[in-house]
């Protein structure tokens, strides 16, 4: 018998990042679902199913908005805002969940499962389930469900079944166990909708693959808008799918530089914040080690026990960071940084007020981070940041800072 | 992650690791022998305390456990269920960690010659670094270790730190492993088979998967390793049917219940050690591996 290991260890790997660590349960379906996304994907009637569903269902493409105001109030580079927050749902999620939800129905699941932080991916994987005709689970941590009750009742509405999770931090981590939990039970009749770039070989590949049109489409509209590409990419990062999905179509381009904001949450100590991979800024805990599949860099003790987390913003309050973003900051192509729970909740209001934009508060982290740098930027510079989704989920928790 | 030279795998016969014959291998050859099933018990290490868990290791092994697994608790138990979650929760809370599990080995060591087995999630053996687990907890006493969240493609430097420390490779297989997989799995594994009786995670049920009698047939044409089924086995009754399908049985919330629902850690070993007694009777009385 021959010996594979070393070939598979080659599959899903970001440099040393990535992998598959998942009880054996889970690998057989893993292995379907990476040999299904790969039919799926020479397929050009799946392609063209995904392309109609995304054009005439979640209405894509979103346009990349030249921020002339934002531009003037920061006095520095040309600001353009990449504009997610306007798909159906509010966010880009939708854009993965569409895809993994034809992946559902071509593998004949009838059930789809999901966590979810800030609830935007809850409300994708429900909308989506509700358009193909699928029954829907999300789990939530019961501190997420309280500080995004409206994404809540709209899950609800959509005929979702949302089930409040009350381990651990109470937040997405502890929805993931849940959800892992689920699956690992109703794997035969059930596929798990993750929603970020995390998790085990191949999700952070396949959600990637969902997200990249965001970056594709803002190449071809910033080229045709000023006959360039960008120097600058911002994005907010919580497992960092909005982020991967923004950068991959540039990662050639060694030109345009990449930022990714973390949260820095309210302090630089261990359980104050959520920042992995901005440790130059002197957040502490992060080292890399294995959680919910994949290894990468996770904020732990150092015996291993993992972290809680604290953001303001639900969706990027998460211990661990999506393998490739692991990669890229390790070899230097993307550079991550972390704004703090006030800095963001300052740039929801700048870009409100300068742009008639209500940002989510994950988008408003990349927002602040930009609001730091733009000033001392050149003019000719050109700057595109993602508005990942829209902030009416938040208001509850902005109204206290009107 | 090292890219370290990839071992020739031991064969998938070999039923101990060590150079004289591991306690692994040795407990379930007599078992064989008398035509017994085996009874494997879990217990969470550090629920309540480490010093508890001493003493319930004891107890258990004198009760007539033939493998003893000590759980390594870790912050997020993905494959147990809310029995098993909860011990974990208290003894991470308790300040329980892996070196300090590896520690009660070694002092277990002086009492008990019962095999002892390290189940753990990845984690915390790869933050202490794979060498070094390897030889603390080989050096204390402990005789296989298993990951529930590694799998043989991601454990070639694990597999070669262990065996060159004489610890035994255990790893799960399960209802939805292909046959691709259960080759791989059996070629890896040494001690014995783990067999996950079910879809789903760790806690009691009330019977026995219908189609695991099948399941336990299909994987034993892959390994001559001894199969011991976990995952949902609680009462006398499910262990009584075991010996007509595998070699020995894993009980481990069932025990984790009885901890926690013990006032006294002197109750909590009396209540294990009976559960334990009375299991062990029904492997004994039950369908033997002789008559199936």
């Amino acid at each position: 018998m021959s010996y594979t290991a070393n070939v598979v260890r080659e599959r899903g790997r970001y440099g040393p990042y990535g992998g598959r660590y998942v009880p054996e349960t889970l690998m057989a379906p893993l292995e379907e679902l990476e040999r299904v996304y790969a039919e799926a994907r020479a397929d050009r009637g799946f392609q063209a199913e995904l392309d109609s569903l995304l054009h005439n269902f979640a209405g894509r493409p979103t346009p990349l908005q030249f921020a002339s105001r934002l531009t003037e109030h920061l006095g520095g580079a040309r600001i353009y805002l990449k504009r997610e927050d306007l798909l159906h749902t509010g966010a880009h999620k939708i854009n993965n969940c569409l895809g993994q939800g034809l992946l559902a129905v071509r593998m004949g699941k009838k059930r789809v499962i999901a966590e979810t932080g800030a609830g935007q991916h809850g409300v994708a994987t429900a909308t989506v389930a509700a358009r193909l005709g699928l029954t829907c689970t999300v789990y939530m941590g019961t501190e997420d469900m309280e500080r995004q009750r409206l994404n809540v009742n709209r899950m609800r509405l959509l005929g979702a079944e949302v089930i409040g999770v009350d381990a651990g931090s109470k937040t997405l981590k502890d929805a993931i166990n849940e959800a892992m939990r689920d699956w690992v039970t109703n794997v035969r009749t059930s596929h798990y909708l993750l929603g970020s770039v995390l998790g085990a070989h191949p999700y952070p590949m396949i959600v990637r693959d969902f997200q990249k049109i965001i970056g594709e489409e803002a190449r071809e509209q910033i080229q045709r808008a000023e006959k360039r590409l960008p120097d600058h990419l911002f994005a907010c990062v919580g497992g960092g799918s909005n982020a991967i999905g923004l950068f991959h179509a540039f990662l050639g381009d060694s030109s345009v530089k990449m930022v990714g904001v973390e949260a820095g949450g309210r302090g630089k100590s261990l359980g104050e914040h959520a920042a992995r991979l901005a440790a130059a800024e002197g957040f502490v805990g992060a080292r890399p080690g294995v959680l919910q599949g994949t290894y990468t860099f996770v904020l732990q003790s150092a015996n291993g026990q993992i972290a809680t987390t604290h953001s303001v913003s639900a969706g990027l309050d998460y211990a661990a960071v999506g393998p490739e973003h692991a990669w890229l900051a390790e070899q230097g192509r993307a550079e991550y940084t972390a704004v703090m729970d006030d800095e963001a909740i300052a740039a929801a209001k700048m870009l409100a007020r300068t742009e008639g934009i209500i940002p989510a508060l994950e988008s408003a982290h990349a927002v602040a981070e930009l609001a730091r740098r733009a000033p001392k930027m050149k003019k000719d510079e050109i700057v595109i940041l993602n508005v990942s989704g829209r902030g009416d989920k938040d208001m509850e928790t902005l109204s206290r800072y009107v | 992650m090292s890219d370290a030279a990839i071992p020739k795998p031991t064969s998938g016969t070999q039923t101990f690791a060590g150079k004289t014959g591991g306690r692994i291998g040795r407990r379930f050859r007599e078992l064989s022998e008398a035509g017994e099933l085996g009874l494997i018990a879990y217990i969470t290490a550090g629920d309540p305390s480490l010093d508890a868990t001493g003493k319930i290791v004891l107890a258990a092994a004198e009760a007539g456990a033939d493998v003893i697994e000590l759980g390594v608790p870790f912050s997020d138990p993905v494959a147990d269920g809310p029995t098993i979650q909860r011990a974990s929760e208290r003894a991470v809370r308790g300040g329980t960690t892996l070196a300090g599990v590896i520690e009660l080995v070694r002092s277990l060591r002086m009492h008990t010659q019962v095999p002892l087995v390290l189940f753990s999630y990845f984690n915390p053996i790869l933050q202490m670094g794979i060498e070094k687990f390897a030889e603390t907890a080989s050096a204390a006493g402990a005789d296989g270790v298993l990951a529930t969240d590694l799998t043989p493609e991601e454990a070639d430097e694990y597999r070669t730190a262990l065996h060159a420390r004489d610890l035994d490779t255990i790893f799960l297989v399960a209802p939805t492993s292909t046959d691709t997989r259960l080759a791989l799995i059996a070629e890896c594994s040494t001690g014995f088979l783990y067999l996950i009786s079910r879809t789903g995670v760790t806690g009691e049920r009330a019977s026995l998967p219908e189609d695991l009698p099948a399941l336990a047939r299909r994987v034993r044409r892959f390994t001559k390793l001894p199969l011991a089924v976990g995952f949902g086995i609680s009462s006398p009754e499910h262990v009584s049917v075991l010996g007509g399908i595998a070699d020995a049985a894993v009980v481990g919330s069932a025990l984790v219940a009885e901890i926690e629902k013990a006032a006294t850690v002197n109750a909590a070993a009396g209540a294990v050690a009976d559960r334990i007694r009375a299991l062990k009777r029904a492997a004994r009385e039950g369908i033997s591996k002789r008559s199936a």
